[in-house]
């Protein structure tokens, strides 16, 4: 995903709103760098050092937070990020053999970006629909029962519709 | 003119993973197209009832469908408008319902029942009247009090006496105000970073009955005289939380959140905070920490967050199953809910039963229950109705427990006795296919990932057990391994501030104690039993059964199949990459595992 613009106008409305809310300053950074997350797909160093600089909470502890917490990535992603439940009985039922198709069929592993740009994959912790397991969220969509032929299938699904779109956008 | 039937489709995670929004579009669009002249079902979205191995289900009226699919849904079109029709190939079996009417639903009362996004619902269902009953005719003393005889503890894991965190919070002294804008008050926290893997009850109450842990925090919130919540939700809730939002929003105008509620002088706000994923935000002090914006890290207690709390000033912090309980025992009293369980557990507990189980979804049982009772009660048994080896309760702080002891009571006391722990109710079941080594592997991967780093012996010594484990399962287990485990085992149950460090070697403990047999087989025996281990297995073709169709030999993917049409095969072992597809597609049982 492109991070669109070096001045983050998009940040800008929650920056404003975090700024006028001098009460609860330190305990609204982690919506503030869920928002960033959602806006830019990921971030960046510049990122970081902007919003360091406007709320006046220093870097490091910037930083530290970021790191700390398995939501915030630092590096970009593929277009449709999938989560791989590897939680309890997801392991007992047989994610093990779902992260090897998922794998196989991207070429990629864990957390990098497919060659297209369409996928990246990260083992998460439990998504709790454990009595689905094994199970897989691609973007707001949970995936369950899992197997192997049947992933292929879904992300075979999911680069047709990437391409359908991408003739649909050339022709008009 | 024929009444309207009721109809609910059940979309929770697990609904709508199985395919439920396709039903309800299906459904509600019909019926907006047909003839609403004539009579107007209406299609309302319900949460989890907690039979997730059927979903998606439609209920009309008092019918319930299960698995439904395109054509189960055209079906139940039809049934509604009186035409012909096979719906009832989709209708749940007697044994299934048996499985409701076998528990006691106190949580869950309300999910799968209700709308969760419409409020109204929930106060046909006596809902608020007991937040009402709170505020107008009973004094926080009063409130503690019922909670005291209800015996209600903390569902969340360590069943601290909800009572008792309440009444602390209460008398804790608000203090001074920090500073000029911060003014001294109290705060009611909600946890509902439910990161147990295996454990899912908190979604579904979230999801399907949200209402019934805002009164809970509401009347938590009169009781220790607080006028600020919070719900520390986590992000990979989605649903969860815009349900949550729209909860609020709905309370907030029907004036049970807010100002003066029900006209009195007693004022409560509440606001969702999403977690950042991080499994020790589970722990008070660090869920307070990340609240704060901080690394989410424990820190030594006390002072307890009854006594300094989020930003310094008392907080009472319960999960969601707890504060859902909370309205049921003030509309039926205390002692009916202590009337459920056991001496020292009292009421109802849910448990979230996944794994091996044919079964799987959330059973809510009173406490006392045994674990076979559950498992093969309400969980219908084990899949292809193999051996139950062991359950694993507690989630990553808790323990195997072998089949053998089927029979211990749920309760907390008797199952500490087993090295496990209740934790917040996850059960996942394991059969004779489940490595018990290759599980402590896998919890203390878990916690070894999941350690915030701040105590020596939690950050390095899980990170160790990790490694030795990781060596047995990988076939270089060596001489004195068990005896290194339970070393560090005990140091860093000694050496870790909290309940994470604290609990992380249970599952190898446990493991150790009812499957040592298991651990030697690895290390000196070089083999893995349960034919779980890769590194430990090794595949043959037997050659009086191979007919030579040549389809292993195609499918390998390292080439490490030679033969003949006609003529047994053979796996050259230098080459085999273990992976079992030439299991998977022999139709002649050809290839063993040893």
């Amino acid at each position: 995903m492109n991070c669109n613009c070096k001045n983050f106008t998009l940040l800008e409305p929650y920056l404003q709103k975090y700024e006028g809310d001098s009460a609860n300053k330190e305990g609204n950074l982690i919506p503030l760098l869920q928002k960033a997350q959602d806006l830019y797909g990921y971030l960046p160093p510049d990122l970081l050092a902007h919003i360091a600089e406007r709320t006046g909470i220093k870097l490091a502890k910037i930083i530290g937070v970021v790191t700390f917490y398995t939501q915030f990535r630092t590096k970009p992603a593929g277009k449709n990020l999938i989560l791989l439940c590897q939680g309890t009985a997801c392991h007992v039922n047989g994610s093990p053999a779902i992260e090897q198709a998922l794998k196989e069929e991207l070429g990629v592993n864990e957390d990098e970006i497919t060659d297209d740009g369409l996928f990246t994959y990260n083992n998460v912790a439990c998504l709790g629909c454990c009595s689905l397991s094994p199970v897989m969220m691609l973007g707001d969509k949970t995936y369950g029962n899992l197997t192997k032929d049947g992933t292929v299938e879904i992300l075979k699904n999911v680069r047709r519709e990437a391409l359908n779109i991408e003739s649909a956008e050339v022709k008009s | 003119m024929k009444t309207s039937p009721k109809i609910t489709v059940g979309k929770g995670s697990c609904g709508i993973a199985a395919g439920a929004s396709e039903i309800f579009e299906i459904l509600s669009n019909t019926i907006a197209n047909h003839a609403p002249d004539v009579f107007t079902p209406s299609v309302s979205a319900v949460g989890c009832i907690g039979m997730c191995y059927l979903e998606p289900i439609v209920n009309v009226d008092d019918k319930t469908f299960i698995k439904v699919d395109q054509k189960g849904a055209g079906e139940i079109l039809k049934l509604i408008k009186g035409e012909e029709n096979h719906a009832e190939n989709y209708e749940i079996r007697r044994e299934d319902l048996e499985i409701l009417s076998a528990q006691t639903r106190v949580a869950l009362q309300n999910c799968g029942i209700i709308n969760p996004e419409d409020i109204r619902e929930y106060i046909e269902k006596d809902g608020y009247t007991a937040a009402r009953k709170c505020v107008l005719e009973m004094s926080p003393e009063d409130i503690i009090a019922e909670i005291k005889t209800s015996g209600l503890s903390g569902r969340g894991g360590a069943g601290f006496p909800t009572w008792f965190k309440w009444q602390a919070a209460r008398n804790a002294s608000a203090g001074n105000s920090v500073s000029p804008e911060r003014k001294a008050k109290k705060y009611i926290i909600c946890n509902a970073d439910e990161g147990d893997p295996g454990a899912f009850m908190d979604r579904a109450i979230l999801e399907g009955d949200p209402h019934a842990m805002l009164e809970g925090m509401l009347i938590a919130a009169r009781a220790i005289g607080s006028d600020e919540g919070i719900i520390y939700v986590r992000a990979e809730y989605p649903l969860a939380i815009i349900r949550l939002e729209k909860a609020i929003v709905q309370a907030r105008e029907k004036n049970f959140l807010g100002e003066n509620i029900f006209g009195s002088d007693f004022n409560f706000n509440l606001r969702i905070k999403a977690g950042a994923g991080a499994f020790v935000c589970g722990e008070e002090t660090a869920l307070i920490a990340s609240l704060e914006g901080q690394r989410g890290m424990p820190r030594l207690k006390p002072p307890f967050p009854a006594q300094e709390g989020y930003r310094k000033m008392p907080s009472n912090i319960n999960n969601v199953e707890t504060y859902a309980n909370v309205p049921w025992i003030i509309r039926n009293g205390g002692s009916k809910f202590a009337a459920m369980g056991t001496e020292n557990s009292k009421g109802t507990k849910v448990f979230a039963l996944t794994g091996k189980i044919k079964k799987g979804g959330l059973a809510e049982v009173p406490m006392g229950k045994t674990i076979n009772d559950v498992v093969f009660g309400v969980g219908g048994g084990i899949q292809g109705d193999r051996k139950l080896k062991a359950v694993q309760m507690g989630g990553p702080s808790g323990g195997c427990i072998p089949a053998e002891l089927g029979n211990t009571q749920i309760d907390y006391r008797t199952l500490a006795q087993t090295g496990a722990i209740m934790g917040s109710g996850g059960m996942v079941v394991m059969d004779d296919t489940t490595c018990m080594v290759d599980m402590a592997r896998f919890f203390l991967d878990f916690t070894c990932k999941e350690s915030c780093g701040k105590c020596v012996h939690c950050r390095i010594g899980t990170r160790r057990m990790s490694e030795i484990l990781e060596r047995i399962c990988g076939g270089e287990g060596r001489d004195g391994d068990i005896e290194l485990l339970e070393e560090l085992a005990e140091n860093i149950k000694q050496g870790s501030l909290c309940a994470l460090g604290q609990t992380a070697p249970n599952p190898v403990l446990t493991t150790l104690r009812y499957f040592r047999n298991e651990y030697e087989d690895h290390i000196t025996g070089r083999k893995c039993t349960a034919l779980q281990c890769k590194a430990l297995l090794s595949y043959n073709i037997e050659p009086k059964a191979c007919v030579g169709c040549t389809l292993c030999a195609k499918k390998c993917p390292a080439g490490a199949i030679t033969g003949a049409v006609k003529v047994p095969h053979k796996i050259i072992h230098d080459k085999c990459v273990k992976c079992g597809e030439c299991v998977n597609v022999c139709k002649f049982n050809a290839v063993a595992i040893n």
